[in-house]
């Protein structure tokens, strides 16, 4: 598989760590998520970004802290990359009072403005044309922001990813789209359904960008391949496109056991855990046992004292049923 | 007061926002060098230039899509989309996104953008360019709708859709496009949710919107020379929807009839008259009648097209028929 793999060059050791806790402290979340559904404290459906962590943290640290981020139902890991609140996070997936959203969007609608998440958005491909227009929003403000748009394999075959593309590029936009090609489109092989074998990275000459794919499971690979690309964003290049192979530990959703994955496919993936992969190379790097076992040891610490912050959480209020529909607060349609 | 048509209104009205506020932008297909299919849009791209009034693909999802992330990070977008009936190609944008987001995320994201386009039959187009689509708009939570039916209420209702806070779509009649009204001078600002009594009677209201209202009104016209004095309601804006005016009018005649371009089911006139069910029940003093387009497709031929859609004559008739 011809990958392309930026440059690494020397991703300096602070980072490293950065990386190596932030992609711990998603892994631990979303276990943590799992662990609340099974005592049916989590209601609804999520979905789960297991083994998908160095994608959302190599862009999460390489990103300026106005950028802005637009991600999917499948976007946890993303918000909380963000900086954004791990409590309020699980407290709106347990439908509390102290929600990120107090109780109404749920799992697939976590939004942290003021950290940059703009959004997580649950119909497929919708927030690719929207990511551009805060791209368009950056780019006429001459603020120097950055939108990066998240989305799976599946998108690539939905209009608005087209759409978006072709915008982005004919406004030369401050945007990057970047695909995390998981290999199935909710249930079906990806290739099962896609004209081209790289779903993105074969798209992007039909749009005139550079075709890049990279392996979506290293986290030096991504955070180098995120500074290029909202490098060249920033510095008013243009779009670029990205597609970074990866692999979800579970199923599609809740109610998805994944049984469809041949046995080898699914080992072969995790043997290639992307916290796996990069513990070992941390050590190799010489950074101690020691202190890696203290950045896991924090992260664990940070997701129980979330649990117990959500858990202590009075349940949503009805009051909140008809707020915020409009600017003045208020769901007031007639006078 | 200048004389001004109801397209050069509506650029008037554009024009005045985009002068006020530097972060007013506008995009939309052909709306730029080539001033808009309807000529809505002449004078604009040369007055405020290629960087705030800008060309777009055919690509509604990328246009709205853009409107969107444009309004949540600080402009204040104008989109246009050529005919409402394209409003099905990009609905996601609208129902899904744009309609929730403010609700889902409690908040935190404010959608300041206005999504213009041109509503409505009496062109020949055919049923895909044809359609009042205002109803599939009122039927979504957090959406503002609009339908002016003169140049003046074009040019302010549309200036106050701009400075509203919240995403408002603006229906623009096409069969109305070439009307012509005086429009006062200088800043023209209107309210939303303010609904127009045009015409004072005592026997029964008349409630319309858009193209609806210059028939109503000769409609009343006529009525009046057979002894019956119609009230006429002009309802501008569907949401917010000015329920005391509407029903304040219903109590003093006591007989309500909607005209409506819309097919039958489902019409803004049916949740009208649930309301003056509701709450005027005592004052009402014969059925509530709706006058609409029978449940078609809108035909291409005028004949036809003309026959379907309610004209003066088909209200005077159901008027008179209802009030005898």
């Amino acid at each position: 598989m011809p990958i392309k793999a930026p440059a690494t060059g020397e991703v300096d050791r602070a980072t490293r760590l950065r990386l190596y806790q932030l992609m711990v402290e998603l892994r631990d979340f979303e276990q943590r998520a799992y662990e609340l559904f099974l005592e049916n404290l989590v209601r609804g459906t999520s979905h789960l970004a297991l083994g998908q962590e160095a994608i959302g943290a190599g862009y999460g640290v390489a990103m300026r802290a106005d950028d802005y981020t637009f991600c999917t139902y499948r976007g946890h890991n993303h918000t909380l990359a963000r900086g954004a609140s791990m409590g309020a996070a699980l407290a709106e997936l347990m439908g509390r009072g102290n929600g990120m959203l107090h109780g109404k969007g749920g799992s697939m609608h976590l939004t942290d403005v003021k950290h940059g998440a703009m959004g997580s958005y649950a119909i497929v491909g919708a927030h690719l044309p929207i990511a551009a227009g805060a791209a368009w929003s950056a780019q006429v403000r001459k603020s120097g922001q950055v939108a990066v748009c998240f989305f799976g394999d599946g998108t690539t075959n939905i209009g608005a990813f087209h759409e978006a593309l072709n915008l982005a590029v004919v406004w030369k936009l401050p945007v990057v789209f970047v695909c995390e090609n998981n290999l199935y489109m909710e249930y079906t092989p990806i290739e099962a359904v896609t004209a081209v074998k790289h779903p993105a990275a074969d798209r992007a000459s039909a749009y005139g960008l550079e075709s890049i794919l990279v392996d979506g499971n290293d986290a030096d690979v991504m955070y180098e391949i995120a500074r290029q690309t909202i490098g060249k964003a920033r510095a008013g290049g243009g779009p670029s496109l990205v597609e970074a192979l990866t692999y979800r530990h579970g199923g599609h959703s809740r109610a998805d056991p994944a049984k469809y994955r041949p046995e080898a496919e699914v080992r072969e993936w995790m043997a290639r855990d992307p916290i796996k992969v990069y513990r070992r190379r941390l050590l190799e790097a010489g950074i101690g046992e020691a202190e890696l076992r203290d950045v896991e040891a924090r992260a664990q610490q940070k997701v129980d004292a979330a649990t117990d912050e959500a858990r202590s959480g009075a349940p949503a209020t009805v009051d909140e049923i008809e707020r915020q529909v409009w600017s003045d607060g208020s769901a007031t349609w007639r006078n | 007061m200048a004389e001004l048509s109801y397209r050069e209104a509506i650029a008037a009205g554009i024009a005045q926002e985009m002068a006020r506020d530097p972060m007013v932008y506008f995009i939309g297909e052909d709306i730029g060098a080539a001033g808009g299919v309807f000529k809505a849009t002449v004078g604009l791209f040369e007055r405020f230039g290629p960087d705030r009034v800008r060309d777009t693909p055919i690509s509604e999802q990328a246009i709205i899509g853009a409107a969107m992330g444009a309004a949540m990070t600080g402009l204040r977008p104008i989109a246009e989309i050529m005919f409402s009936d394209f409003l099905a190609t990009c609905w996601d944008m609208i129902a899904n996104q744009i309609a929730k987001t403010r609700y889902m995320t409690d908040g935190q994201v404010a959608l300041p953008l206005v999504i213009r386009t041109a509503n409505g039959g009496g062109t020949r187009f055919g049923a895909q360019h044809s359609q009042s689509l205002e109803n599939w708009a009122m039927a979504v939570p957090g959406l503002k709708v609009v339908a002016p039916s003169n140049p003046a209420d074009a040019k302010g209702l549309l200036a106050a859709a701009v400075r509203d806070p919240d995403p408002v779509l603006f229906f623009e009649q096409k069969s109305l496009y070439g009307v012509k009204g005086n429009v006062p001078d200088g800043e023209h600002v209107d309210t939303l949710g303010s609904a127009k009594v045009l015409r004072d009677g005592k026997d029964c209201t008349i409630v319309a919107l858009a193209a609806m209202v210059p028939k109503a009104m000769q409609a009343a016209e006529q009525l009046a020379s057979d002894g019956i004095q119609a009230t006429v309601v002009d309802v501008r804006s569907l949401v917010p929807l000015d329920t005391r005016t509407i029903l304040n009018e219903v109590v003093k005649t006591g007989r309500l009839f909607t005209v409506e371009e819309n097919p039958r089911l489902c019409g803004w006139g049916a949740e009208i008259a649930s309301l003056a069910a509701d709450e005027c029940f005592d004052d009402l003093d014969g059925p509530i009648v709706r006058i609409t387009t029978p449940h078609v497709p809108l035909p291409a031929a005028d004949v036809l097209e003309d026959a379907a859609m309610p004209s003066v004559e088909r209200i005077v008739a159901t008027v008179r028929k209802s009030m005898r």
